[in-house]
């Protein structure tokens, strides 16, 4: 479950504020936005990796936010991957043993003891994913963890997280690609420039939007 | 050229005593500092930035001058008895390795901190596991900053000569003797000496880097 009021967050020139969100479990959110609408920005404050400037944020399980960045340490893939639950207190060998399998599934278990610095941006993806998802959260916070991917990762990605959600987590997922959003969430929210313009069923807000904003910009007819 | 020279190994021994007892406390003193100031923005964090670089490039006679007034008999801390020590050349090397060691972690902590925090709390860790893994990651730099620390320390000579005195037997260290052998003209001592020197800072360059290495 995630609630927030009154939430802002300034930075020079830009303020994201957001009056309400409601979120129950097990919901599966896609955010949509042109670049800069605060789309990040929400998400991080909902993980409470920034403070906001006004407002809260209360977040009822063990949320994991993945970074669009997708940072991986001088370790090898195993390592990175066994790293968030290595965090949370589970043994190395123990660790390494449960993310095996993830590894496998995304196609990184022929790389099991390679640097992760030599993998591709879209190994890195897959890591980022599996290292977040091994650790069982209640809340999966995602900023665009199918970006770049090919066609056929982007197919996988998208599995994996439907399967996550079919077992009641609850998943916020930041996306630009429209019809990835419409495709996996239940509900969209839509923000422009630091504000939520628009959030309801997935398939009304792309089918019959309510805001003009939105229409504009699920037409494609926006230019930002 | 060191043989029949059985001195130069005694000589040899101090200065890896006194450059490594420098370099560690240093390092105790200059890596939590670097990790501290580097992992986020702090109060006063930039005047610290700017006082750690500037440090690095003290000149050891003023550092020697410093303490020589602060160990002498009349000086503040002269009741310790620590001038003309080895004791007093540790502290000495430990304070121009000290900018070295904190500065070097500090910038290389700097360019991770931001990826490394968010991917850390993002993950639910807390604070003290984003600075662990600050360090563990910023490893390979750190041992640079290490190695320049103990060079700094193991060749300085200004600082070594004012407040260890060259004493023979006592506070006689290998870039005191090559000033001592030149100025007597012994030039082949002086060599030896050098290329001593030379090898100790290599070995101990070696070892902290396969150490960096490994995983």
């Amino acid at each position: 479950m995630i609630r927030a009021a009154g939430l802002v967050r300034r930075y020079p020139g830009f303020e994201l504020a957001v009056d309400k969100i409601e979120l129950p479990p097990g919901r599966f959110v896609t955010v949509i936005g042109p670049s800069g609408a605060g789309k990040s920005t929400l998400l991080r404050l909902l993980a409470g990796l920034e403070p906001p400037d006004d407002g809260g944020v209360e977040v009822r399980g063990r949320a994991v936010f993945l970074d669009q960045d997708r940072t991986v340490l001088e370790r090898s893939v195993l390592a990175n991957a066994a790293f968030g639950l290595q965090l949370r207190g589970v043994h190395r060998k123990e660790a390494a043993r449960r993310v095996k399998p993830w590894l496998e599934r995304v196609g990184l278990a022929g790389k099991l003891n390679q640097p992760a610095q030599s993998l591709s941006g879209g190994e890195r993806a897959r890591l980022a994913l599996v290292r977040a998802l091994a650790t069982e959260p209640d809340v999966l916070l995602l900023d665009e963890p199918a970006q770049a991917l090919d066609p056929a990762n982007v197919a996988l990605v998208e599995d994996i997280l439907r399967e996550v959600h079919s077992r009641g987590r609850t998943l916020v997922l930041v996306t630009h690609n429209l019809y990835q959003a419409r495709r996996l969430g239940e509900e969209t929210w839509f923000l422009l420039g630091g504000r939520l313009v628009e959030a309801g069923a997935s398939e009304q807000l792309f089918t019959d939007p309510q805001r003009e904003q939105t229409r504009a910009y699920v037409a494609g007819e926006m230019v930002y | 050229m060191t043989a029949g020279w059985p001195e130069i190994w005694e000589i040899t021994g101090r200065s890896l005593r006194v450059a490594g007892a420098a370099t560690l406390l240093a390092a105790l003193a200059g890596l939590p500092l670097g990790v501290w100031l580097g992992a986020r923005p702090r109060p006063g964090g930039l005047a610290a930035q700017v006082i750690l670089y500037a440090g690095m490039g003290l000149p050891p006679v003023v550092v020697g001058l410093v303490l020589y007034l602060l160990f002498s008999r009349s000086g503040p801390l002269g009741w310790l008895g620590l001038l003309f020590t080895p004791t007093a050349m540790v502290l000495a090397e430990a304070v121009l390795a000290l900018p070295m060691i904190a500065g070097f972690t500090l910038a290389a902590v700097q360019a991770r901190a931001a990826g490394v925090r968010r991917l850390v709390r993002g993950l639910g860790g807390t604070e003290r596991q984003v600075l662990a893994t600050l360090l563990w990651e910023s490893r390979r730099p750190i041992v640079a900053a290490l190695a320049a620390g103990f060079g700094a320390a193991v060749s300085e000579v200004g600082a070594a000569t004012i407040v260890g005195g060259d004493i023979r037997h006592h506070t006689r260290v290998l870039t005191t003797a090559v000033v001592l052998e030149t100025r007597k003209g012994d030039l082949e001592r002086a060599l030896a000496l050098g290329a001593v020197l030379l090898g100790v800072t290599l070995l101990v360059t070696a070892f902290l880097v396969v150490w960096g290495e490994r995983r």
